[in-house]
C-alpha cells in the first residue's frame, strides 16, 4: 500500500499531474473566469499547435537529437500558405504543398544530421533562422487574409455542441497515435534503443541515420501541419507566426520527463506537461501578467523540468543501483 | 639467493570486482638485490596485483608489510611517499613538460622566493640519467619521446624519490629488442643496488633472461614461487595454464560441412590488406594477432560496420554484398562485439529488450510487439546458455560479465545466424563463465555454425580453434592446422618473426 504510493510518487508523471491540479486551483483563484468553459476552449485552443510539434520532438530527444527550427517551419509553412492561397491556388492544393515544404525542411535537418554528421542542436539552430529567413522572403512583412470559412472555423472554431476545438481533435488523434507508436510498436523500441547505446543499435542491425531521418522528417512535417492550423486560427497568414513558439515546445517536452541525453520520456508525461504550461500561461494571462514576462516562469519551469527529473532518477535509480552489487550469480 | 627478511610482503591478499574474483589469498614477498618476476595468463590477476601496489586498488583482505611493518597503501601518493615505484604499461607522464620536469613534478627545486631554479632541476636531472649510464637530454619535452625513453624518466623518477620497491608492469611490451636489452641492463644496474624488483611479464625468454625468482598467478590464485634455476620455461607455462586447456576449451568432435564463408582479398586501406581465409560450417577459426593487427577491423567489416575498400566476401559460396549491419544479418552473419558495453547491450534494457532487439520488426504485428513471443524467445535462449537473473524482464546492467556476454550470444543466436562472429567473447569474464562460454561455442559449431573466433587470449585460440589464421599489421602472417598450432609458433608469427 506504501510501497504502491511510494511507486506512485517516484513517477514523473504523477508529480505533473499534480503540478497541474495546483496551477488549476491557482489560476481560479487568481481569475474567477478562469474555470469558465469557454476558457478552456481558448486555453487548450492556444495550445494545440505547440502540442503538436511538442509529439514528434519528445520522439527526437528520445533518440538523442534535438529540432529547434520547428518553429521556424511553422511561420514558412503559413508564409507559403498565404502566397499559394493569394495567387488565388484553391486550399486542396495549398495545404498538401506546404505538408511536402515541411517534410523537406524537415529532411534537410535529418540529413544534415545523420549523413554529414553534424551535431542537430547547430543544424536546427541554423535552420532556425534560415528556414524563418525564407518565411520572409516569401511573404514580405504583409499578412494574408480572406480565407473561406470553413477553413478559419477549423482554427477555433469547437466541434459542434462541444466545447472542443477543432485542433484539439487533431492533437488528440495524433497523441494517440504517438502514444502506441512509441510504446507499443518496434519503431518505438528502435527509437529508445538508439537514445539509450547508439553504438548498440547500429550493432543490432538498427538503420540509426534512417530512423532519425523520418523522425526529422515527422517532425518537419507537423510543424507545417501546426502552421496551417495557426494561420487558420488567426485568420492570417504571416512570416513572423509562431516566432518564440520553440521556447514552449522544449519546455513542454524535457517537463514531461523527457531526458534531454535521450533514451527516456513519455508521451503521457509530454501531453500532461504541454497543459501544465498552458494552464500556467493562461492563468497569468489572465492575471495580466505580459506574454513577456511570462516567459520567466516558463524559462524556470525549462530548468526544473531538467534538473526534476535526474533528481527523481536519482531515487529511483538507488533500488537496482543495489542489485548491482549483488549480481544475480549465487549458484 | 639471500634468505634475509623481504622488503615487501603481501599476505593472504583477495580482491574482487563485482562479480569477478580477481585475486584469492595471494601471498608474494619481494627481497632486495633481487628481480622478482610476476607470470600468468590474461586475466590471472597480475594487473589488479600491480594496481594494489601502486595503491589505485585498496585490497579486500589480506596485509601488506613493508620492511616488516603494516601499512595500508590508500593511494598512489601514499604507496609513491612508502617508497613504491609502479611504472605502469604506458607511462603517465606529462607530454608538454621537459623531461627534468616530469622527473620532479610536485617537487621542483626552488630558488629563494622567486620560483623554480631551473639550473639545479636540469642538473639534478641529468645527474640521475648519467647515474643510470643513459644519454638524454632534460630539457626537451616528453612528447615526442619513445616509450622505451618515456619509461627511463618513469624510472628516474622512481630513483629520485628513493624507491625501495620498483614494480614494473609488462615494460617490454612495446619495446623493440635493442630496448629491452637496454632497459634490462638498466634493471640489473637497480637491482645491485638494492632495490627489490617486481617484473610483471607474460613472455617467458624475457623472464628466464632477468628474473631471479618467478611467482605465477593462474584465475587469481597464487600458483607456485620458486627460484628460477628450480623451473624451466615449459614448467612455467604449465602452472599458468594448469590443466585448463583440456577442462576449459571443450572443443567438442563437429562434422566439418561446406564452406560458409571465404573471404579473398579482403583490403581496407591502412587497416588491413588482402585478407583471404574461409571458414566452414561446423568449424572454428580462430584469428590470431596482437591488439591493432586487424582482426576486430575485419569482422567489422563483415559485419557491414566498416566497408572494405577490395576485396570480395563470399556466403555460401555466393557473392554477398554487405553494406550494412542489416545485410549481415540477412546473409546470417553476426558479431559478437569486444566491448559488451558499448557496442553489445542496451543496459538499461530487460534481458527480453536486449534478446529481441535484433528481431523485433520481425516480432511485430502490425508494428506492435509480440511480447509474449518476445518473452518466450528470451526465455528458451536464456535456458539454453544457462543466464542467470531473476527473469527476462530483469535489467541488463545488473547482470554479471559473463551472464551479460551470454545475453549477447542469446540476441544473435535469436536471428539464427550460419555465421558468428566473436569477438574476444570471453574478456572480462569471470572463470567459471568463460568455461561456460566456451562450452556454448563449441556446442553451437556442434550444431553446424561456423565460428570466427578472434581472441587475444592465445590459449583459448588454441585450445578451441580447429584452424588458426595469424595476423600481423593488418596482413595474414599464417596459418595452422589445430595440431600444428603451438603457442610459440603463433606467437612468432603474430609478432611478424618468420619462422625457423
Amino acid at each position: 500500500m506504501s510501497l504502491l504510493a511510494l511507486q506512485l510518487f517516484r513517477r514523473w508523471e504523477t508529480l505533473l499531474v499534480v503540478l497541474l491540479i495546483a496551477f488549476i486551483v491557482l489560476g481560479s483563484t487568481l481569475s474567477p473566469f478562469f474555470l469558465s468553459g469557454s476558457n478552456f476552449s481558448d486555453l487548450t485552443g492556444n495550445l494545440m499547435e505547440k502540442a503538436i510539434m511538442a509529439l514528434p520532438l519528445a520522439l527526437i530527444i528520445i533518440a538523442g537529437e534535438i529540432d529547434l527550427s520547428i518553429e521556424s517551419v511553422l511561420g514558412l509553412s503559413s508564409a507559403l500558405l498565404g502566397f499559394t492561397y493569394a495567387l488565388g491556388w484553391p486550399l486542396w492544393l495549398d495545404i498538401p504543398l506546404v505538408l511536402v515544404v515541411g517534410a523537406m525542411g524537415g529532411l534537410l535537418n535529418g540529413l544534415l544530421v545523420t549523413r554529414a554528421g553534424l551535431p542537430s542542436l547547430v543544424v536546427t539552430l541554423g535552420t532556425l533562422a534560415l528556414y524563418r529567413g525564407l518565411a520572409s522572403v516569401v511573404l514580405g512583412p504583409r499578412s494574408v487574409g480572406g480565407w473561406p470559412e470553413w477553413f478559419t472555423n477549423f482554427g477555433f472554431g469547437d466541434v459542434p455542441g462541444t466545447l472542443i476545438p477543432w485542433p484539439l481533435v487533431v492533437f488528440a488523434v495524433l497523441a494517440f497515435a504517438f502514444l502506441f507508436v512509441l510504446h507499443r510498436t518496434w519503431i518505438g523500441r528502435q527509437i529508445y534503443a538508439i537514445g539509450k547505446n547508439k553504438e548498440a543499435a547500429r550493432y543490432s542491425g538498427i538503420d540509426v541515420a534512417k530512423v532519425k531521418t523520418y523522425l526529422f522528417i515527422l517532425s518537419g512535417v507537423l510543424a507545417a501541419l501546426a502552421g496551417v492550423i495557426l494561420t487558420a486560427r488567426f485568420s492570417s497568414a504571416r512570416a513572423d507566426n509562431g516566432q518564440g513558439f520553440v521556447l514552449d515546445v522544449v519546455t513542454s517536452v524535457l517537463l514531461g520527463g523527457v531526458n534531454i541525453f535521450g533514451g527516456e520520456g513519455t508521451i503521457v508525461g509530454v501531453v500532461l506537461a504541454i497543459f501544465v504550461i498552458g494552464v500556467l500561461r493562461n492563468g497569468l494571462t489572465l492575471a495580466d501578467v505580459s506574454p513577456d514576462t511570462q516567459s520567466v516562469a516558463v524559462g524556470a519551469l525549462l530548468i526544473l523540468s531538467v534538473a526534476g527529473p535526474t533528481l527523481v532518477r536519482r531515487i529511483t535509480a538507488a533500488r537496482p543501483r543495489r542489485q548491482l552489487t549483488s549480481p544475480v550469480s549465487n549458484s | 639467493m639471500s634468505e634475509t627478511s623481504p622488503v615487501l610482503r603481501l599476505t593472504g591478499i583477495s580482491k574482487r570486482f563485482g562479480a569477478v574474483q580477481a585475486l584469492t589469498d595471494v601471498d608474494v614477498a619481494l627481497f632486495a638485490n633481487e628481480v622478482h618476476a610476476l607470470v600468468g595468463e590474461n586475466g590471472a590477476g597480475k594487473s589488479t596485483l600491480v594496481k594494489i601496489l601502486a595503491g589505485i586498488h585498496q585490497p579486500d583482505a589480506g596485509r601488506i608489510q613493508l620492511s616488516g611493518e603494516d601499512l595500508v597503501l590508500s593511494g598512489p601518493a601514499a604507496a609513491r611517499d612508502l617508497g613504491i615505484a609502479v611504472i605502469h604499461q604506458h607511462p603517465n607522464l606529462f607530454p608538454d613538460l621537459t623531461v627534468a620536469e616530469n622527473v620532479f613534478v610536485g617537487r621542483l627545486p626552488r630558488n629563494g622566493v622567486r620560483g623554480v631554479d631551473w639550473g639545479e632541476l636540469n642538473r639534478t636531472a641529468q645527474r640521475l640519467f648519467e647515474n643510470l649510464g643513459v644519454k638524454q637530454s632534460v630539457s626537451v619535452p616528453v612528447r615526442g619521446l619513445s616509450v622505451a625513453d618515456q619509461q627511463l624518466v618513469e624510472i628516474a623518477k622512481s630513483l629520485s624519490l628513493d624507491a625501495r620497491v620498483l614494480v614494473m608492469d609488462e615494460p617490454t611490451a612495446s619495446l623493440s629488442s635493442h630496448e629491452v636489452e637496454r632497459l634490462f641492463t638498466i634493471i640489473r644496474q637497480l637491482r645491485g643496488r638494492g632495490v627489490a624488483i617486481l617484473f610483471v611479464d607474460h613472455r617467458m625468454e624475457e623472464v628466464f633472461e632477468i628474473a631471479d625468482r618467478v611467482s605465477v598467478l593462474r584465475d587469481g590464485r597464487h600458483v607456485i614461487t620458486a627460484p628460477i634455476n628450480e623451473l624451466n620455461p615449459a614448467e612455467a607455462i604449465r602452472h599458468m595454464v594448469g590443466r585448463r586447456l583440456e577442462t576449459l576449451f571443450p572443443k567438442e568432435q563437429a562434422t566439418i560441412g561446406e564452406i560458409a564463408l571465404e573471404v579473398r582479398g579482403l583490403t581496407r586501406r591502412g587497416v588491413f590488406s588482402n585478407a583471404s581465409f574461409q571458414v566452414r560450417r561446423g568449424e572454428i577459426l580462430g584469428l590470431a594477432g596482437l591488439v591493432g593487427a586487424g582482426r576486430t577491423e575485419i569482422a567489422r567489416v563483415l559485419f557491414g560496420i566498416d566497408r572494405a575498400d577490395a576485396g570480395e566476401v563470399l556466403v555460401a559460396g555466393k557473392h554477398a554484398e554487405i553494406k550494412s549491419p542489416k545485410d549481415a544479418m540477412r546473409l546470417g552473419i553476426v558479431y559478437v562485439p569486444e566491448d559488451r558495453h558499448a557496442q553489445g547491450l542496451v543496459l538499461d534494457f530487460s534481458i527480453a529488450a536486449n534478446v529481441s532487439l535484433p528481431i523485433v520488426e520481425r516480432l511485430s504485428r502490425l508494428l506492435v510487439v509480440d511480447r509474449v513471443q518476445e518473452r518466450q524467445i528470451a526465455t528458451d535462449y536464456s535456458k539454453q546458455l544457462q543466464v542467470r537473473s531473476t527473469g527476462v524482464e530483469q535489467v541488463a546492467s545488473g547482470l554479471s560479465g559473463g551472464n551479460q556476454q551470454k545475453v549477447v550470444l542469446a540476441k544473435w543466436l535469436a536471428t539464427k545466424p550460419t555465421v558468428l562472429l566473436l569477438d574476444e567473447p570471453t574478456q572480462g569474464v569471470d572463470i567459471g563463465a568463460k568455461a561456460e562460454v566456451h562450452r556454448i561455442i563449441s556446442q553451437l559449431a556442434g550444431q553446424g555454425m561456423a565460428i570466427v573466433l578472434i581472441s587475444s587470449e592465445l590459449l583459448e585460440v588454441l585450445g578451441m580453434a580447429d584452424r588458426i589464421v595469424v595476423l600481423h599489421e593488418g596482413r595474414v602472417a599464417a596459418e595452422f592446422a589445430r595440431d600444428d598450432a603451438t603457442q610459440e609458433r603463433v606467437m612468432a608469427a603474430a609478432t611478424g618473426h618468420v619462422e625457423a
